[in-house]
């Protein structure tokens, strides 16, 4: 059966247990998480995660009834028409400072720039589209960079 | 008024209504226990493990369709009642478990006793909680009981630290719960509904699909008017046994593995497969791509992950069995035509006419269909019937004439041996005025062997009867059948003297070895008002038959087992 990336929002109560909850359900099934993001609400009581993960429609039909089912669970929202961003941060070694503006050039084109500078390593920020980030990534290789972070998706329904 | 997290709990239970607990004590449940000794609101049962405190909460719950309430300690004492929670989980039972929980400030210490109890438990509850504090005690043992019974019912564990029981604090225990994320749909959507009723008038074979959701919502009532409005043939499941009364004509009888001819012909067969409350086990779908092919399926369920879940379904309705089939049926009344379905009613007649469930009788051995048959005949309605797991289990279920829900309880999605005796505990407390069979096989039993001593202790009367095959009978028969007779470990024949043993524990033994013993052990072991145990030595080869083998479709039934 075909895997199609799936990006679903879970509201939920903001509580103990309720992460490991909705992860429960992934976990029990032997489906993995690609990407993962949790934050509150602003003014509620309330959290909003963001979940990329990878199944079969079938699959993916029971795991979000199943979400449904969870007692925290307030609402999911699964859809095609998202607006997806997704932040990377990469550290790079500066080397006599040869390559700072190309790499302030690559991160400016990918929503980014630098964000944190000492002697010895500078710190650079992109936030695009994952496939984006995927490419600003791929571009980075040729700096050395020493340390890739990224943050996950975070999605909101057109 | 300001009360101990231990008195709460107390209280709690009292405002539920629960008479009865069933539990174990222990460390981090002292001071609960403390609290059950001097309040006279509900009496508590001691069984000798904590998975059988559970299953006797669960049982009660079956026969009583109220919550059943069950307390254990920390670390082994929750363990030991995992079982209990995934055999309730399974079968959607409605039950609240509290276990007590090392103190606050050790949690995640390593601290004698302690396990992650709201960890382990939360895939086979419905919802659990790890107390924090004693403001939230309150709202969350209200919220606990009002989870268990509402909506698609389930266990929910409440796990409460030491502290937290000791600590006292404001107690006024809510009127109502407010869970704004969790709001169940009983209704069932009228346009739905309406769509399915115009597929009922146009369907030629409908069939009435009956699982473990109509004894939950007690629907029993509405699906026999229904069937008898209609003329609409209905089968029921294994945990539906006693829904339609097994003496209506219009019951074909259990579907499944073991199911009889005319029930796995009917699901092939069906136009319209209309299910109420059952949820497509693999024991009854048999082989997904030939299950029901030439039907539409009409499917109610309260809970919409089941819809789906298994096979794709053309009406789906989310709500409470007994209402939605109320609604059906306002909407069915004046527009069916019974003699539509004649034909099909016909069929299924003869199916079962030509290929009724049956078994060869014998002179020489009892045979342990006969023993189900004969404990129908002796005791019939009056009887609640509890059971293992295992070929002892698909017997009763094949051969006791049921008559109404709740008179049949066991474990039927989880599967779960060593349920039968502490369950028929709980189904003797829910229900006194019945004689409580549990009907058990020599492998089961001794998995909860030790509640005989509750039993005894307590006077709870029930009787077991035991078809003794020296065998663990469901696997030595997958072993005939499918492992070329290899009998790896499950001979049983090296078995406890069973007489002694009950009667060590208080009980009252008997041996059985002939149909005249057995009628006069059973008829003597109802009238002691003491726990009996009939040990009755069955043919040891003796098959469930029919049987479908895993994977295959329903319609390639195995009538008979032939010797290759």
């Amino acid at each position: 059966m075909q895997k199609v990336r799936r990006v679903i929002s879970v509201i939920v109560q903001n509580e103990a247990q309720v992460l490991a909850r909705v992860s429960g359900l992934f976990a029990g099934r032997g489906y993995n998480i690609d990407s993962l993001t949790v934050a509150t609400i602003p003014n509620s009581d309330m959290s909003h995660m963001t979940i990329v993960t990878r199944g079969s429609s079938r699959v993916m039909e029971q795991i979000i009834k199943q979400l449904h089912k969870l007692i925290p669970v307030y609402k999911v929202i699964e859809h095609d028409s998202m607006v997806e961003k997704e932040m990377v941060l990469v550290k790079f070694p500066i080397q006599k400072g040869e390559n700072i503006a190309a790499i302030q050039a690559l991160f400016e084109a990918y929503n980014g720039g630098i964000v944190n500078a000492s002697e010895e390593v500078l710190i650079a920020m992109a936030a695009d589209e994952s496939h984006r980030i995927n490419h600003c990534i791929d571009a980075s290789q040729v700096f050395s960079p020493s340390e890739i972070v990224r943050s996950g998706v975070v999605a909101m329904e057109r | 008024m300001k009360i101990s997290g231990a008195q709460m709990v107390c209280e709690a239970i009292i405002a539920e209504g629960a008479k009865y607990v069933f539990g174990y004590p222990g460390g981090a449940i002292m001071n609960v226990y403390d609290e059950i000794y001097k309040q006279n609101g509900f009496e508590h049962i001691l069984t000798r493990h904590e998975q059988a405190a559970v299953h006797a909460a669960d049982a009660y719950a079956r026969v009583s369709g109220e919550v059943g309430v069950a307390m254990v300690t920390s670390g082994p004492g929750f363990t030991n009642a995992v079982t209990g929670l995934a055999t309730a989980y399974m079968d959607s039972i409605p039950m609240v478990v509290i276990s007590g929980q090392i103190p606050v400030s050790l949690i995640g210490t390593d601290g004698f006793q302690e396990v992650d109890a709201v960890g382990i438990s939360r895939p086979c509850t419905k919802h659990n909680y790890l107390v924090k504090s004693i403001e939230d005690l309150p709202r969350i043992l209200k919220e606990a009981f009002y989870i268990a019974r509402s909506g698609r019912p389930g266990p929910v564990l409440v796990d409460i630290p030491k502290d937290i029981t000791s600590e006292i604090a404001e107690f006024k225990y809510p009127d109502s719960v407010n869970i704004p994320t969790y709001k169940p749909s009983y209704n069932g959507n009228n346009r739905q509904i309406k769509k399915a009723v115009e597929a009922i008038l146009q369907a030629k074979k409908p069939l009435l699909y009956i699982g473990g959701g109509a004894v939950l919502s007690n629907a029993y009532e509405i699906i026999r008017e229904f069937a008898k409005v209609t003329g609409i043939p209905a089968v029921e499941t294994l945990m539906a046994r006693g829904v339609m009364g097994d003496s209506n004509e219009l019951h074909i009888g259990m579907p499944g593995m073991h199911g009889n001819y005319a029930s796995n012909m009917a699901m092939s067969e069906t136009d319209l497969l209309i299910s109420l409350g059952a949820r497509f086990d693999d024991r009854v779908t048999g082989k997904l791509s030939e299950f029901a092919k030439y039907a539409d399926i009409i499917h109610i369920d309260i809970d919409p992950a089941n819809i789906g879940k298994i096979v794709d379904v053309d009406y789906p309705i989310v709500g409470d069995v007994r209402i939605v089939v109320g609604k059906m049926l306002d909407a069915l009344k004046d527009k069916v035509n019974k003699e539509r379905y004649q034909v099909w009613r016909d069929l299924l007649k003869r199916y079962n006419e030509v290929h009724p469930l049956t078994y060869q009788d014998s002179d020489e051995v009892i045979k342990p269909q006969w023993v189900v048959e004969r404990i129908g005949e002796l005791v019939g309605e009056d009887a609640t019937v509890t059971s293992d797991v295992g070929q002892h289990q698909m017997w009763a279920a094949q051969f006791f004439p049921f008559s109404r829900p709740r008179q049949w309880v066991n474990s039927g999605g989880l599967g779960t041996m060593g349920f039968g005796l502490p369950a028929a505990l709980g189904a003797k407390m829910a229900d006194p005025s019945k004689t409580v069979i549990n009907i058990t096989g020599d492998g089961s039993i001794l998995m909860n062997i030790q509640e005989l001593v509750t039993a005894a202790e307590n006077g709870i009367a029930v009787v077991n009867v035991m078809l003794n095959n020296h065998f663990l009978g469901m696997v030595r028969q997958w072993q005939t059948f499918f492992y070329e007779k290899r009998y790896s470990e499950t001979d049983l024949s090296y078995q406890p003297n069973w007489k002694m043993l009950t009667e060590a524990c208080g009980g009252v033994g008997y041996d059985v070895t002939t149909k005249e013993e057995f009628d006069e052990a059973l008829k003597d072991a109802i009238k002691q008002n003491k726990v009996a145990f009939i040990n009755v030595a069955v043919d040891r080869f003796e098959n469930v038959l029919p049987m479908v083998p895993a994977g295959g479709a329903l319609y390639n039934m195995m009538l008979e087992y032939k010797e290759r």
